[in-house]
């Protein structure tokens, strides 16, 4: 039985290995990537919401599926679906109705939650200007040979996403930012998903280069949701990102599936908006580019040849125990300095004028005019 | 009459004045409440340094032993030579090299040393002699007749800074000095070019300035392989044991760091500073099925499928929460009882000599195979002593080779003397620095530049004197960087690059600097207009009756003065 599976393993691998190897070395070289980023943000709050929070879930167990690491994932929820008052089944949030697919799952890693989802945060991790007690999982870490697949998703309009019901991004505000990553070289290539009414405003003023933008709907289209969960009582999720959903079960790590297939996901049928797409800012034929570039994390290995002759002993290191036990003073890092706090100035606020000046002003003007000359000299200025 | 014109006058002169104080003193007022605060940034400077010229110096000593020159060409030994080559990059960079050659006869010491036994030793009396420093090299001119090198060998480059060199015959060579020198030149360009820097190590190290199409596969992989230059990087070394039940392992990892390790990163130090642990991981499977080989009866990982062994692993490492630094990842897996032993296949069905990969910018695996150290049918756990020197070896080839430590192929004719127990040879170390110092000032320069260009762009964000004072000193510490550079002080331009990076960095990515408003036009003039407007309509409509009277009485009084 064993060796049957066996042969059978064999067998397919013979296949698989059938298939050029220069091929496969060919494609080493066409990436150009050595490690994979993705940045999932979910902007909308409350519990009718739900559905963006499931949307974002769902995108980050397909990219954590294909291999990318939680510590190369930065997730950002703006509220807490799964253990939200109103959820009939806690620490659930689920995608399919009839509850069939649970995208909460045993092991996600929140590194954004709640209030911490602002546009502030947001531009912070993208250009990599955090304050320096931000730990790693908070951060962006990318480098020059970095793919970043970037997921929006919440409520959006003609040139801007709408985060926490509060405030807002414009599309200028995300150009910008994609620029400043360029010019520091924080990334390779970037995948930008965006799934709000309206989404393909966002990906319009981008003029940096190696960037591949997808939207779920046109301007002036709208967004809909897929199906509700009478149970739960809440839309699950999106069309778009429900298609996607489906469309990424299908891939695998070692899958050969390519953009073009990606762009084709959800066509106006099913999703009654229509999907768009821009590649003229990347370098490469949107053809040759594998979904696991930006969704995966396939690395790239190399076989060592070299090793080094070592011929030393490994000296044996002079135990402590020999002599007393060293003490060493170790003091506790001062964490909240509150001698410093107490003795400090108050801050040199700006100075405002005060509340109501410009009326007061006015009226003052006004006051005295009039008591000068009178009501009937209006004629003489107007 | 006389009181209208008096209030008339009045009139004119209320709505004059109002003009006045509303000029002189409400528009610098908010002027002054609505500007930003911007420090002063040395823009001109910054604008000079976006032209980034690059001036290389290497300073070669040739020395020439007895029987390699005759009399008559030994008195015009010694000179000096000076070779200039210059390249344009793209329009913003220029790099410049030059080799200054120093001809000269060898000292009876080095005589001495060069009648060693064998190359090696010749070596290293060499350097006990005299020490060069850093980014210079000497090349020793031996007779054909020598018998320091094997038959098929020419050049031999030894580990510290100097290389032998055979040449022919005087016969064949000539008889003038200039002869000899062309003869020469060619085989002293190849040693500069593994020796010291080289065009392609320095355009690869522009790669943050310059996107250049690189040439061929290789170099490719080469530009993709190397961490980037970083102030520090972090080495963890991880042990996965999938099977505890079968194996106890033992491994010295304190001591082998101490003793094979730490010489390469206390030479590396003025590079960049490291930080090294350790851990072990129970029940780590690697995420693919080996499969058995029954030829060899052995178990064996196919090369294709090495590239998905990281990923499940990867999730369970960890790293140093408080530090940014890239990390550098050693694992060493044993396989289990019943994969042993376990190993790795090449595209040609070889088994690798090393049983190890790495991966480009993350790090090593090497498998273990800990089979041969019991019977079959001995009582589990088995304690298993590590042999860490084996090990330690991989670990330190893999660690040249992602810190960007090229071995490339040398030209036929040369031997290449093995690194030693430090694992960098000195010219390696130089090589490494050359490169380093033209990457940090090229990402120094291009990250100046576009702090600069992103600040006059937008004007809304604030410019703090702490950020102005690091643009400052980065600017100052560039330009230190390349005047030694000029120079040829390796270690002072390696030394200035590097904090000229680092304050670069720090303003940069300053979190004071985020721009967050963005007024599109028709907002601002939303904001304006309900403030300003309905102040200004009297008194601009009272100036304009105002300029219209005056008119009108001009003309009045011209027909007068006719």
């Amino acid at each position: 039985m064993k060796i049957h599976h066996f042969l059978s393993l064999f067998s397919t691998y013979f296949l698989v290995d059938g298939v050029n190897i220069e091929d496969r070395a060919g494609q080493f070289f066409s990436s150009g990537h050595t490690n994979n980023w993705a940045v999932l943000v979910c902007t909308s709050r409350f519990w009718f919401n739900y559905r963006h929070v499931a949307n974002t879930l769902s995108v980050y167990r397909s990219v954590k599926r294909l291999g990318i690491p939680d510590s190369h994932i930065v997730l950002m929820l703006a509220d807490d679906m799964a253990c939200n008052h109103r959820n009939p089944k806690p620490a659930t949030v689920f995608s399919h109705k009839n509850m069939e697919l649970n995208v909460y799952g045993d092991d996600v890693e929140v590194d954004y939650r709640g209030y911490e989802v602002t546009v502030e945060n947001f531009l912070r991790i993208l250009t990599g200007r955090l304050p320096p007690s931000t730990p790693r999982s908070k951060r962006l870490l990318s480098d020059d040979r970095s793919n970043i697949l970037i997921y929006l998703t919440g409520h959006g309009g003609n040139g801007f996403l709408k985060f926490q019901d509060s405030e807002e991004i414009s599309n200028v505000e995300l150009a910008d930012a994609f620029e400043q990553m360029w010019q520091k070289r924080r990334y390779n290539e970037l995948l930008f998903i965006i799934d709000t009414c309206q989404g393909a405003s966002m990906y319009e003023r981008f003029y940096s280069p190696n960037l591949m933008a997808l939207a779920s709907s046109q301007v002036g289209e709208d967004s809909l949701s897929h199906q509700p969960d009478l149970a739960i009582g809440v839309h699950l999720m999106d069309r778009y990102t429900f298609y996607l959903l489906e469309f990424l079960e299908d891939i695998h790590p070692a899958s050969k599936t390519n953009m073009n297939d990606l762009f084709k996901v959800c066509p106006k049928s099913q999703c009654v908006s229509t999907p768009g797409h821009r590649t003229d800012l990347f370098l490469r034929d949107p053809g040759s580019v594998l979904i696991t570039d930006f969704f995966g994390s396939v690395r790239k290995v190399e076989l060592t040849m070299e090793t080094i002759n070592l011929t030393d002993p490994i000296e044996q290191l002079e135990s402590a125990e020999s002599g007393e036990l060293q003490k060493e003073m170790h003091t506790y890092a001062d964490q909240l300095p509150v001698s410093e706090i107490i003795h400090q100035k108050p801050k040199q606020k700006d100075w405002h004028p005060p509340d109501g000046f410009i009326l007061g002003l006015w009226t003052l003007i006004l006051l005295v005019f009039f008591q000068t000359y009178g009501v009937k000299h209006l004629k003489h200025i107007f | 009459m006389a009181t209208t014109e008096v209030e008339r006058r009045r009139g004119q002169l209320a709505a004059l004045s109002i003009a006045a104080v509303v000029i002189i003193v409400g528009v610098p007022l908010w002027w002054r409440t609505t500007e930003t605060y911007r420090a002063w940034l040395p823009v001109s400077q910054i604008k000079e340094l976006a032209k980034l010229q690059l001036h290389l110096s290497a300073d070669v000593e040739v020395v020439f032993a007895r029987g390699t020159v005759t009399p008559e060409q030994q008195k015009k030994v010694p000179l000096t030579q000076t070779q200039n080559m210059e390249h344009r990059v793209d329009e913003d960079t220029a790099l410049s090299y030059r080799y200054e050659t120093r001809y000269r006869t060898a000292t009876i010491m080095e005589e001495d040393a060069l009648n060693q036994p064998t190359a090696a030793e010749a070596d290293l009396s060499l350097h006990t002699l005299s020490e060069s420093p850093s980014g210079s090299l000497v090349v020793y001119v031996i007779p054909e007749s020598s018998s320091l090198l094997p038959q098929n060998v020419d050049v031999y480059i030894g580990q510290r800074r100097t290389a032998l060199l055979r040449i022919g015959s005087q016969m064949r060579v000539g008889k003038t000095l200039e002869q000899l020198l062309a003869h020469m030149e060619p085989r002293i360009k190849q040693v500069l070019h593994v020796m010291s820097f080289s065009h392609t190590d320095i355009t690869a190290a522009l790669s943050n300035r310059v996107r250049i199409s690189p040439g061929n596969k290789e170099s490719i992989a080469d530009s993709m392989r190397a961490f980037k230059s970083s102030p520090g990087y972090e080495i963890t070394f991880s042990l996965l044991n999938p099977d505890p039940k079968s194996h106890r392992l033992h491994w010295d990892i304190e001591g082998a760091v101490e003793t094979y390790i730490q010489p390469l990163l206390t030479k590396l130090s003025p590079v960049a500073n490291f930080s090294i642990d350790s851990q072990t991981l129970y029940y780590a499977m690697l995420g693919v099925n080996p499969r058995f080989d029954s030829s060899r009866s052995t178990y064996t990982l196919n090369a294709d499928s090495l590239a998905h062994v990281i990923n499940p692993v990867e999730a369970r490492l960890g790293s140093n929460a408080a530090s940014s630094n890239p990390v550098l990842n050693f694992l060493l897996y044993i396989p289990d009882a019943h994969h042993s032993p376990l190993y790795i296949h090449d595209h040609k069905k070889q088994q690798v000599p090393t049983n190890a990969f790495h991966s480009p910018r993350w790090g090593g695996i090497m498998v273990y195979n800990v089979n041969e150290f019991y019977e079959v049918d001995t009582v589990f756990p088995v304690d298993i002593n590590i042999d860490m020197a084996k090990v330690m070896g991989v670990f330190l080839a893999q660690l040249r080779l992602l810190l960007g430590v090229q071995s490339s192929t040398p030209p036929p004719g040369f031997l290449v003397a093995p690194c030693g127990n430090a694992g960098l040879a000195d010219w390696e170390l130089d090589r490494l620095m050359w490169s380093r110092s033209v990457e940090n000032i090229a990402t120094a320069t291009t990250t100046i530049t576009s702090l600069a260009q992103l600040l006059d762009q937008i004007g809304n964000i604030v410019i703090n004197d702490n950020i102005a004072q690091q643009v400052s000193s980065a600017v100052t510490s560039l330009q230190l960087a390349v005047s030694e550079l000029e120079a040829g002080n390796l270690g002072f331009a390696l030394q200035y690059s590097k904090e000229a990076i680092l304050s670069s960095e720090r303003a940069f990515f300053d979190p004071s600097l985020l721009h967050l408003l963005y007024f599109p036009d028709d907002q601002k003039f939303a904001i304006y207009i309900p403030l300003f407007l309905p102040m200004c309509v009297p008194i601009l409509l009272s100036l304009l009756k105002i300029v219209s009277e005056a008119r009108q009485k001009h003309r009045e009084k011209k027909p007068k003065k006719d």
